[in-house]
């Protein structure tokens, strides 16, 4: 079982969405009430469900390195 | 070393080679070529670098690029290939590396001709490039002395990280003449090289090396910086000949190969009763202003002769401070002056500026 | 520990792995970029191939002039700033002078393929062991969004406000099949990264020109096909589908040139 999260830097996004395009569990979204310290509606991750697999899709697309990936394998832990 | 006969262009390059050049680019233009062609062969002997360049433009970036790398660059073009230049010396000197330019000066403006003239005087000495900075621009008068400058040139432009310019003309480059060499210099070691240099940046912080400071007040700390280091360079790198000076009336001022014709004038003017003196700016920049003022203390005028329409004229008018006449004479499109003529010029100034005669009597006419 | 179906983010950052972080090539320094610009994109890829490789103490820069024009805050190497179009003869000089250093250029389409055509045309016919990152966005991003040599044609940019047209403009300049028609050049490709799969392929293109330079073997060049969201007037997400629509289909994505040498490095 895998199961990742992504460490956002809020203040680093800039609004592009270009993450939100890409990820193919629907879970990033930008935020619709928050600003970051730049003015830009940042990215947020919304995975009540757990659905991240740490694919890093994500990451692949941000131009501003925003994002930081973790993946837990339980099949490498258990090895 | 003995004396051999050397060819300017040549002779620049070997000296150039005995100071230590590692890398030479720089592309054809007469009448410095044969510098090029003399580097094609000897750099790849000695296993440095050389390349001829698509360009000037090209020619003096790839110096920059090698420069900012710590190495010791120089290219050599004449006057249109100066001009081409002039973006890439702008460059170098805001972002304080050090070069080593030849410049073989050709009658212009324009494509103008191959033949020898004086005419970038302003190019060189005002800046060489847009932005307030002055390279060192040393003018030699013969081979000897130009394969003497060209030797300092190197730690020249390393001790200030500045553009050293040697200034000669079409003449110097192409005449022959006897010259000895200096010794081959080591080339730089490792720890030699400047501490600006982009080599890696193994064991320490990188380095950026640039010309650009887009918030306002770091472009002019920079610029306070720079005219520092010209008033440091004013105060120590002026440098003059003087020739004939004692019982002189008369003060001819010229430089490069122009001076070598002043001297003969002098002597032909002996002749005549005529007593005349030359004032030889070796420092193109820094022209040695104080030396000149006193050096004309006590003249009746000051003839500068140039082959051009008169631009370090200005500099010798800056000089005296309308403390005594200056006067001019010179040729443009790349003709010489001959001794007899600037001799012609020396009588009319002299008479000009004849001492005011007393005690004459009345004559009948 | 919770039932591992219930991981939370706490807890997988904590036992998991990190898979993907900032290259340690790139410094901390948020981009002057605009939202979207696929230069954050390119920067990484770049910044990634480095670090794989361990070239960090032995890259020197050469930065153009263009949005650019700052990149060298950016990344933690050695750089310098060259003069617009000039960055090939600047990497010459360094090159030709420390042959042991990787040095490579980054420039736009206005450096590269316009003030710059001589000096890049002229380093890859020597076969100058430098790699070359050109980063065509089909417009002036920097000066506020004129004609670039790589507009397309019909194109509307603030120094073409009639769209371009051949008879006054030209055609648009396909830069990487002409250099790739110099003998001197190793690798000559295009890519973009428009989308993850063609990131990908560029990050492989990157990796592979600085493997060429390190085996030196003349010079590699990278066409990335890339947006500008400002000066197209685009939404991020729409600049890059407009990079597959409409650049595509007339800069082609391929290899133009790879020698056999190449080929071999695997």
């Amino acid at each position: 079982m895998v199961r990742g999260t992504v460490a956002i830097e809020t203040d680093r996004c800039k609004g592009c969405e270009l993450c939100t395009k890409v990820c193919p569990q629907d879970i990033l979204h930008m935020s619709r009430a928050a600003f970051n310290a730049r003015g830009y509606r940042p990215v947020e991750l919304v995975d009540p469900e757990g659905k991240c697999t740490g694919c890093a899709l994500c990451a692949l697309m941000c131009p501003d390195v925003v994002l930081t990936i973790y993946r837990y394998d339980s099949r490498k832990v258990l090895a | 070393m003995a004396k051999e006969l050397w060819e300017g262009n040549q002779a620049i390059a070997e000296a150039a080679v005995r100071a230590g050049v590692e890398a030479f680019f720089g592309y054809p233009i007469t009448p410095q070529t044969e510098l090029l062609e003399y580097m094609s062969k000897r750099m790849p002997e000695l296993g440095r670098t050389f390349l001829q360049a698509e360009s000037e433009v090209a020619s003096i970036n790839m110096v920059y690029g090698a420069a900012c790398g710590g190495a010791r660059a120089m290219s050599s073009s004449s006057s249109p290939g100066i001009s081409l230049m002039q973006e890439g010396l702008s460059y170098i000197a805001a972002s304080e590396v050090p070069a080593v330019l030849v410049d073989i000066m050709r009658g212009g403006p324009g494509l103008g001709n191959i033949q020898p003239s004086q005419s970038d005087y302003f190019q060189m000495t005002r800046s060489a490039g847009h932005g307030d900075f002055h390279p060192i621009v040393l003018a030699p008068a013969t081979i000897q002395e130009a394969v003497d400058l060209v030797y300092e040139s190197f730690p020249l432009a390393e001790k200030y990280r500045t553009i050293v310019i040697i200034a000669g003309d079409g003449s110097l480059g192409q005449m022959m003449e006897p010259a000895e060499m200096p010794p081959m210099r080591p080339l730089l070691t490792e720890e030699e090289r400047g501490d600006f240099a982009v080599r890696g940046k193994k064991g320490r912080e990188k380095r950026i090396i640039t010309s650009l400071f887009l918030k306002e007040p770091e472009l002019e700390a920079l610029n306070h910086r720079l005219q520092a280091k010209l008033q440091t360079i004013r105060e120590a790198e002026q440098r003059w000949e003087t020739y004939q000076m004692e019982d002189a009336e008369y003060l001819l001022v010229a430089y490069g190969s122009v001076a070598r014709t002043c001297k003969t004038v002098i002597r032909d003017a002996q002749g005549e009763g005529l007593r005349a003196g030359l004032f030889r700016p070796i420092s193109l920049w820094p022209f040695p202003y104080e030396h000149l003022a006193k050096a004309a203390e006590g003249k009746r005028a000051i003839l500068t002769v140039e082959m051009s329409a008169g631009q370090m004229l200005e500099d010798v008018q800056i000089a005296v401070r309308g403390s005594l006449p200056v006067e001019f004479y010179g040729r443009m499109g790349g003709v010489m002056p001959l001794p007899d003529e600037v001799l012609e010029a020396l009588r009319g100034v002299a008479f000009t500026h004849r001492p005011l005669q007393t005690g004459v009597e009345s004559r009948y006419w | 520990m919770t039932d591992e179906n219930r991981l939370t983010p706490a807890e997988i950052m904590e036992h998991g792995q990190v898979v993907y972080q900032r290259p340690d090539a790139l410094s901390e320094t948020l981009t002057h970029y605009c939202p979207g610009c696929t230069h954050g994109i390119i920067h990484r890829l770049i910044g990634e191939a480095i670090d794989e490789l361990g070239l960090k103490e032995k890259t020197i820069m050469v930065a153009p002039v263009g949005c650019s024009v700052l990149m060298y805050y950016y990344f933690d190497v050695d750089a310098v700033e060259a003069a617009h179009g000039r960055a090939p003869a600047m990497a010459t000089g360094l090159k030709r002078t420390q042959p042991d250093k990787i040095v490579f250029t980054y420039q736009g389409d206005g450096d590269l393929a316009s003030i710059g055509t001589a000096e890049i045309m002229h380093a890859a016919n020597r076969g100058e062991n430098i790699t070359v990152f050109f980063v065509n966005n089909a417009v002036y991003g920097m000066t506020s969004g004129q004609m670039a040599p790589t507009s397309l044609i019909g194109q509307v940019t603030t120094s073409s406000p009639m769209g371009r047209e051949t008879k006054l403009h030209g055609y648009p300049m396909r830069m990487a099949e002409i250099i790739a028609g110099l003998p001197g050049t190793s690798y000559v490709v295009r890519r973009s990264v428009y989308d993850p799969k063609t990131i990908r392929q560029a990050k492989k293109a990157v990796v592979t020109a600085l493997k060429a330079q390190m085996a030196g073997l003349g010079l590699g060049l990278i066409e990335f096909l890339s947006s500008c969201p400002t000066n197209w007037h685009m939404s991020p997400p729409d600049a890059l589908t407009w990079i597959r629509d409409n650049m595509v289909p007339y800069f082609p994505l391929g290899d133009f040139k790879v020698s056999d040498e190449v080929k071999a490095l695997g």
